[in-house]
């Protein structure tokens, strides 16, 4: 399954992005960029800019200045959709599910760009789209497969703890067979074996589907041990960038995370 | 059954003649990707044939041993079949063990081989590795996240059978000359003790032991191809190695693997099992399920519920064993069974069980009479590791909560002077592995095995198991003291999860309770009290009165038992954490380790024995991934009513 995992050229480029709502400057001049198959995490203090900086690449924000440059196509402005299509899938902070929906349910729809059948055929499930379900069922038996959660295939998902709807909506995005996964705090309110896991399935994630992902994420610990790279954003600018060695030696940073003066 | 001289006498015959006998019927299935799989017995036949002939090009001779370790696959069966097709010894462990136990069997059993469930089975088998140099080769079933791991031990179970294609190629006859030497009295399995006592003891058991376990077994209850069983109790214990390998390749019947561990009760709806087996605290969750979601239930359901759950009680039981019973009593079980019971059954996936059984731990009379009462004919029966799990059976419509049954065929049961349970027959081990001073000592010049444990036959001829030999004591006043019978009492009820009785040379009784999360937790939701964990609900007022009533009721029931009227419980105590076995407390098959308990928590005990009403304690816990952690708190001690026993009598 997959490419092996060999960090290598550029998929993903930010330049010179900035993005305000009114008076409220988001993002100031951000470049960065992400190569394929790695793991890039995006840190900050809260308010830093880092769901917005998500936000730009999957097309739901239009950044005033700048352009991102994914797969060596340049873009100003890009629908969500239209960043799906492309590659990108991404998970919440908040999490979107369909709360009344089953987990294989909400699973199948990260299917949705990958189906072919006609509304009309799809509604009687007859003919190809018959056989087109049972053709993406397996797939997404096999992410059920591949993330644990067998045992919660027939729950509806809104009566599931906090992590485990984490743990779905990572499945959902799988489910698109992304080249970008974009993952938002995929760890917040996780106890210590929750976190644990998901660790484990972004690494086998990015280890066998050689998928390259971008995360934010508040424990230091985890960053630290997951990713390749890092991005440090506050107040909108980027004050570091590099292995997480580097950052944690980066006196910008420390700065930041302790608080000093602005 | 009628005798026949031909009948194969290994299991790697048995299985040649199932897959001539049964070809093209299912031998077993496994739920992956969402549908059940099936092999037949052809298809098991041959899978088994291409692994041993993998093991053989890796160099696996006639008695060398195969660790087998992870959940029930379909493929860690096969290899048991393929490690005694070569003349091996198959020697499985429990699945959740941590490294460094394993450490200990790899060394005692010598294993060169070892065929392993995924990753995190082989992450352990390689951080042991420098303490177990032996270990030449592991063979792992699930490829997932082993890209990476490229140590020369490891191989995965696919490049293993295409070598072994390739070697039967080269080699057809090896197999059936491998499985031609084999003999009866050869050890078939080695077992594990779970080491209640001390280090874990290699068991060795023949062939001959296995069938001949399984071949009454299998007669008792009548069991052939068309039973199907669930697969889910850890390989490494004495019951599942009896009823899903040994029964299985005796009666033909099908066994399925559940997807994984958490899907077991889903599983088990879908397959619905004709004949089941399960330790007595899966059936009390079971009921816990059922219990919760009714309280859930409309009015009306919980009406109905109630009022047809009052009939089976009083008839149920007796309808199932075909006693008489009133007419009316007929026509109203009659009704519930057609609204509810069958529904029921139906939803806890024994709709089609013909027999059930439970063994390992003493199970609660309300429990036990709930599923018969139901229409699941629940049995119990008696034995151990040493004894291949097959000492004494209830026969259908013998059946009673409190006994484990009569002697099974061809087993002979004796009880000592001392009150010991002593069995003899063709089921007892050959020998502890490496230890002739064990072997000598628990099998007598007679023949008989001690068992260790301390019983009576009734007046029905039943056997009755009160307690571990060794663990019967004495209180100051000379009264007996029997633990085990205690604290399973106290686990009858829903809120106490575990509990350890103290009291042998001691004045009186006193005892620790661990309270049933689920349960507890549930109550307290009811009521409103809020709670931020397991420490914080276990020192809770209410839940301390709560148990108090528990223990009283105890201390009342034990009152009327002339025997066991001192040692009722004095004081008691919420354990500030949940006994676990990653912190030794419990073993793996989840039995108290008294003595480890009294030491650790020497403190506790003191203050049990003291007047003092309040103990700060502080113990290490270890962490399912490895880590420790200090849990600190200030443990409230009791005190219970005690009965005297005429006063139970006058109020009885």
């Amino acid at each position: 399954m997959g490419a092996p995992r060999n960090v290598g050229e550029v998929v993903l480029a930010i330049d010179n992005i900035s993005l305000a709502f009114g008076g409220v400057r988001a993002l100031a001049e951000v470049s960065f960029d992400v190569r394929a198959h790695e793991i890039r995490a995006i840190i900050g203090p809260n308010g830093a800019g880092k769901s917005s900086m998500l936000n730009v690449i999957n097309g739901v924000y239009h950044p005033q200045q700048g352009s991102v440059t994914f797969k060596g196509v340049t873009r100003r402005q890009m629908r969500p959709h239209e960043a799906a299509r492309q590659g990108i899938a991404r998970t919440f902070q908040n999490i979107a599910l369909f709360k009344g929906m089953t987990v294989l349910d909400n699973i199948m729809t990260g299917r949705n760009l990958k189906m072919h059948a006609g509304f009309f055929a799809q509604a009687v499930w007859f003919g190809p789209a018959r056989n087109e379900e049972i053709v993406h069922r397996r797939v997404v038996e096999q992410i059920i497969d591949f993330l644990q959660i067998e045992a919660i295939r027939k729950t509806p998902v809104g009566r599931l703890p906090y992590g485990m709807q984490k743990r779905v909506e990572l499945a959902r995005a799988l489910a698109a067979e992304p080249e970008l996964l974009l993952l938002d705090e995929p760890m917040a309110g996780m106890n210590v074996e929750e976190k644990e896991d998901m660790c484990r399935f972004i690494l086998d994630v990015n280890d066998e589907f050689g998928t390259t992902i971008v995360l934010i994420e508040h424990d230091m610990g985890v960053v630290m041990d997951l990713s390749d790279r890092v991005v440090v954003l506050d107040y909108g600018r980027k004050i570091g960038d590099g292995t997480p060695d580097e950052i944690r030696t980066n006196q910008a940073v420390i700065d930041a995370y302790l608080g000093v003066q602005h | 059954m009628p005798d026949n001289q031909a009948r194969p006498d290994t299991f790697p015959r048995l299985l040649l003649a199932n897959a001539e006998r049964l070809r093209g019927r299912p031998a077993m299935r496994e739920k992956d990707l969402g549908i059940w799989q099936t092999w037949t017995w052809d298809e098991v036949a041959a899978e088994v044939r291409m692994l041993a002939c993998g093991l053989a090009a890796r160099g696996f001779k006639r008695g060398d041993t195969l660790a087998i370790i992870g959940d029930n696959r379909p493929r860690l069966y096969w290899a048991m079949a393929a490690a005694q097709a070569l003349g091996g010894v198959p020697v499985p462990l429990y699945q959740d063990a941590i490294a460094s136990e394993m450490v200990y069997v790899f060394e005692d059993a010598a294993a060169r081989f070892a065929i392993v469930e995924d990753q995190e089975q082989v992450d352990k088998l390689l951080e042991i590795l420098p303490r177990c140099p032996l270990l030449e080769h592991i063979v792992y079933d699930d490829t997932r996240g082993m890209r990476h791991y490229h140590q020369p031990q490891l191989q995965s179970y696919d490049a293993l059978t295409d070598q072994g294609r390739a070697f039967d190629a080269a080699q057809p006859d090896y197999y059936a000359q491998q499985i031609a030497q084999g003999r009866a009295s050869d050890v078939g399995i080695m077992l594990y003790t779970s080491g209640t006592t001390g280090k874990p003891k290699g068991v060795c058991q023949t062939h001959h032991a296995f069938i001949v376990s399984a071949q009454g077994g299998v007669g008792f209850d009548r069991l052939g191809p068309d039973d199907s069983m669930l697969s889910y109790l850890p390989m490494a214990w004495v019951g599942d190695h009896l009823f899903s390998y040994a029964q299985w390749l005796v009666a033909g019947f099908t066994i399925n693997c559940p997807e994984s561990g958490e899907t077991v009760m889903t599983d088990l709806k879908e397959i619905g099992p004709t004949y089941y087996f399960a330790p007595p605290r899966v059936f009390e969750n079971l009921l816990t399920t059922v219990m919760i979601r009714m309280e859930d239930a409309s009015t009306v359901k919980r009406a109905l519920f109630a009022y047809f759950t009052g009939v089976a009680r009083r008839c149920g039981a007796e309808v199932l064993d075909g006693k008489p019973v009133a007419l009316l009593d007929r026509l109203l079980y009659a009704i519930g069974n057609l609204l509810i019971y069958g529904p029921l059954r139906n939803v806890l996936g024994m709709s089609r069980i013909r027999v059930a059984y439970t063994a390992g731990a003493a199970i609660g009379p309300d429990l036990f009479r709930f599923y018969r009462s139901i229409g699941v004919n629940l049995k119990q029966l008696y034995g151990s590791t040493e004894t291949c799990a097959y000492v004494c059976l209830q026969p259908d419509g013998e059946v009673s909560f409190d006994t484990v049954g009569k002697p099974a065929p061809g087993v002979e049961v004796r009880i000592a002077d001392n009150g010991e349970v002593l069995v003899r027959g063709a089921m007892l081990l050959k020998e502890y592995y490496k230890q002739p001073a064990a072997t000598a000592e628990s099998i007598d010049a007679d023949g008989y095995f001690h068992t260790g444990d301390a019983g009576f036959f009734d007046e029905r001829g039943q056997l009755k198991i009160i307690d571990r030999a060794k663990d019967v004591g004495k209180l100051t006043g000379g009264a007996m003291f029997a633990p085990n019978y205690i604290e399973n009492k106290l686990k009858f009820f829903p809120h106490i999860k575990e509990a350890v009785a103290f009291g042998n040379g001691r004045d009186t009784v006193g005892a620790f309770i661990n309270i049933d999360m689920g349960s507890v937790g549930n109550w307290a939701e009811r009521r409103a009290i809020a709670y931020s964990g397991y420490t914080d609900l276990a020192a809770k007022p209410q839940v301390y009165e709560l148990i108090r009533e528990c223990v009283e009721q105890v201390n009342a029931e034990l009152a009327g038992e002339e025997a066991l009227a001192g040692s009722q419980i004095h004081r008691f105590l919420v354990l500030h954490k949940e006994l676990d076995p990653d912190d030794d407390e419990l073993t793996r098959t989840r039995k108290v380790r008294r003595g480890f308990i009294a030491d650790k928590y020497a403190i506790l005990i003191d203050a049990l024995y003291s007047n003092r009403s309040e103990c700060h304690v502080e113990t290490q816990v270890r962490f399912e991934d490895g880590r420790s952690g200090i849990v600190r708190a200030d443990v409230q001690i009791r005190p219970a009513r005690t009965f005297a026993p005429e006063q139970v009598k006058a109020a009885g």
